[in-house]
């Protein structure tokens, strides 16, 4: 195990290294030249100019600049922002906390939700309940974050009364009451990508031997679905766990758009908008060590329920 | 057309009246989506209005209509153009295998271990955007995981009795690969195509949502959601049509894609 934690680890370099060559590229994609990128487009002195090209650097030749900055990045310094001269890490920090939240709500959902529905469907498969879902779960997945949480915000926010339609909310209970539509906008795609998967393992674990044997010995159903099939059933959807991972950290960045909430995706596009160079850097940095972590994680837990995996790749 | 549910055929049919919509545009739409009437404002449906107007007093449902137009043409040019590449780079490295196969898929795996979305959003803004920078941007983005797709589908090939029998008769290897292995693998990857539009379909609405595809002031579904969002509990049909237009097209589409794929046997 050991030895397969170390393999993992070691396979996460390279895409830490391509990911922070890709953010150091952005001031070299921006329109005009990276200090102008920097100063966000705006009139600034000569010597403000000078200080900035000193600051980042800019005078040194691009692989020089890009170490200058990898060593600054890894002791989590992004420099200022451009907008709100607040240090990036703090920035982050401040929004960091409503982000986690909103994503674990709605994975929670997701998974509640989404297993029972696929499994259920696929027990009475060919039934009208089951039709029902096979046909929402493919609207589901054509149904990206920002519309639903429009439809759920115009109906049951505004129509219906019976939820906030703006802010975060204060305290737990209250953060919590405020980030339910968000959480339920964020889960509906995701969770239709979770029924599909569920749903077509659970059928094709139906149809193996042992659960034929097991139901011929007289097995109670209820322990055939609970401790023969669903395990078994749910290697696919721990598989496409890095899928779902993203499905969920992006559609949380248009979920806050949608719901005006002041989480880390929001700090983002505002920072895009407003071509808030150093404060793109570290978001874009934070959502994608983000999502390595959480793909790392599962990866993990993967290797721990499954012998195989970590066998199959010390062997290579 | 056999076997198809009457659910599929309504899904047709829709597919259908938004290409009309998408080549037709002005033409159908009552009227010039673009005509401001700022003494009109945002109203919400009447007789003159069905959709009522936006902020500016534009028609609501002629944008819609018009706005069939973006939603269609990127996602083509997106959902073809990534299969054209990922098509050649899939049969090289299921043919050739070896070095190549693993240069090309180590890549693959990169960039799969990439929140793609989020690359989207920052390369797109950041380069001051446009539609057609999305276009460009989310077409490389699609390519890895459909190279995925077809080099499995040509590895699936490769051992097949008739391939080997090419190769004991010296058939050249650009040969067998367009001529013998393409054609067999070709059903699959167009059903796969029309899984990829719809999903282009909606990442790209995604960006114009955020205010970051399409140049302000086009009717684009994304851009109209963006835009109307503040008048949302004023003219909610603002919102609601556009935001509604973009489900039905992308779910008539992946209904339509599921069953071509079931069909060809994948």
């Amino acid at each position: 195990m050991t030895r397969y934690i170390l393999w993992r680890l070691a396979g996460t370099i390279p895409l830490l290294l391509v990911i922070s060559i890709f953010v150091f590229i952005l001031v070299q994609l921006a329109p005009g030249d990276a200090a102008s990128a920097l100063t966000g487009g705006r009139p600034t002195s000569t010597e403000a100019l000078a200080a900035l090209r000193a600051k980042y650097h800019l005078d040194e030749p691009l692989p020089v600049q890009y170490w200058l900055w990898l060593r600054d990045a890894v002791q989590f310094d992004f420099g200022t922002s451009i907008q709100t001269r607040q240090p990036v890490t703090q920035a982050i920090a401040a929004r960091l906390g409503l982000s986690l939240w909103l994503t674990l709500y709605a994975s929670v959902i997701v998974l509640a939700l989404g297993i029972p529905l696929g499994l259920a469907a696929a027990l009475r498969r060919g039934s009208r309940f089951d039709r029902t879902v096979v046909t929402l779960s493919v609207f589901g997945v054509s149904t990206p974050a920002f519309v639903s949480g429009l439809f759920l915000l115009y109906y049951l926010g505004f129509v219906l009364g019976w939820f906030p339609v703006f802010g975060a909310g204060r305290g737990a209970l209250g953060r919590a009451w405020h980030l339910t539509l968000p959480a339920i906008a964020l889960a509906l795609t995701v969770m239709a990508i979770v029924v599909k998967i569920t749903r077509a393992s659970v059928i094709e674990e139906l149809e193996r031997d042992h659960i034929g044997f097991a139901r011929a010995r007289g097995v109670a159903p209820r322990r055939i679905i609970l401790h023969y099939l669903l395990r078994n059933a749910l290697v696919p959807v721990v598989t496409a766990a890095s899928v779902i991972v993203v499905a969920i950290m992006a559609g949380s960045i248009y979920v806050e758009i949608t719901f005006a909430l002041p989480g880390l995706g929001s700090l983002l596009v505002d920072a895009v908008r407003q071509r808030d160079i150093p404060l793109i850097q570290g978001a874009t940095l934070a959502f994608s060590v983000f999502v390595i972590v959480v793909n790392l994680a599962t990866d993990l837990i993967y290797a721990l329920i499954d012998p195989r995996i970590r066998f199959a790749s010390a062997a290579r | 057309m056999k076997g198809m549910s009457p659910l599929l055929w309504i899904a047709a049919l829709c597919v259908a009246v938004i290409l009309i919509c998408a080549f037709a545009g002005e033409a159908v739409a009552p009227m010039s989506p673009d005509t401001q009437r700022l003494l009109v404002g945002d109203t919400p449906p009447s007789a003159d209005f069905i959709a009522g107007t936006d902020n500016l007093g534009r028609d609501i449902l002629s944008r819609t209509i018009v706005g069939a137009r973006t939603a269609i043409v990127g996602p083509t040019v997106i959902a073809l153009g990534a299969f054209a590449i990922a098509t050649v780079l899939g049969l090289v490295a299921g043919y050739f295998g070896g070095r190549i196969d693993a240069a090309i898929m180590r890549t693959v795996d990169i960039v799969l271990a990439l929140p793609g979305p989020l690359i989207a959003i920052v390369v797109v803004g950041v380069t001051g955007g446009g539609y057609w920078t999305a276009v460009a941007v989310l077409t490389l983005l699609f390519v890895a995981p459909d190279t995925r797709i077809v080099r499995s589908a040509v590895l699936s090939q490769r051992s097949q009795p008739y391939i080997e029998a090419c190769r004991i008769q010296n058939v050249p290897r650009h040969r067998i690969l367009f001529v013998h292995i393409l054609p067999n693998v070709l059903p699959l990857i167009l059903s796969y195509v029309v899984l990829d539009f719809a999903f282009a379909l909606v990442n790209l609405a995604g960006l114009s949502f955020l205010g970051l595809g399409v140049e302000p002031g086009t009717a684009d579904w994304g851009r109209m959601l963006f835009e109307n969002r503040g008048i949302l509990f004023t003219n909610p049909a603002s919102v609601l049509l556009p935001a509604a237009t973009i489900v039905v097209t992308a779910g008539a589409i992946n209904m339509l894609g599921d069953h071509f794929r079931e069909r060809t046997g994948a």
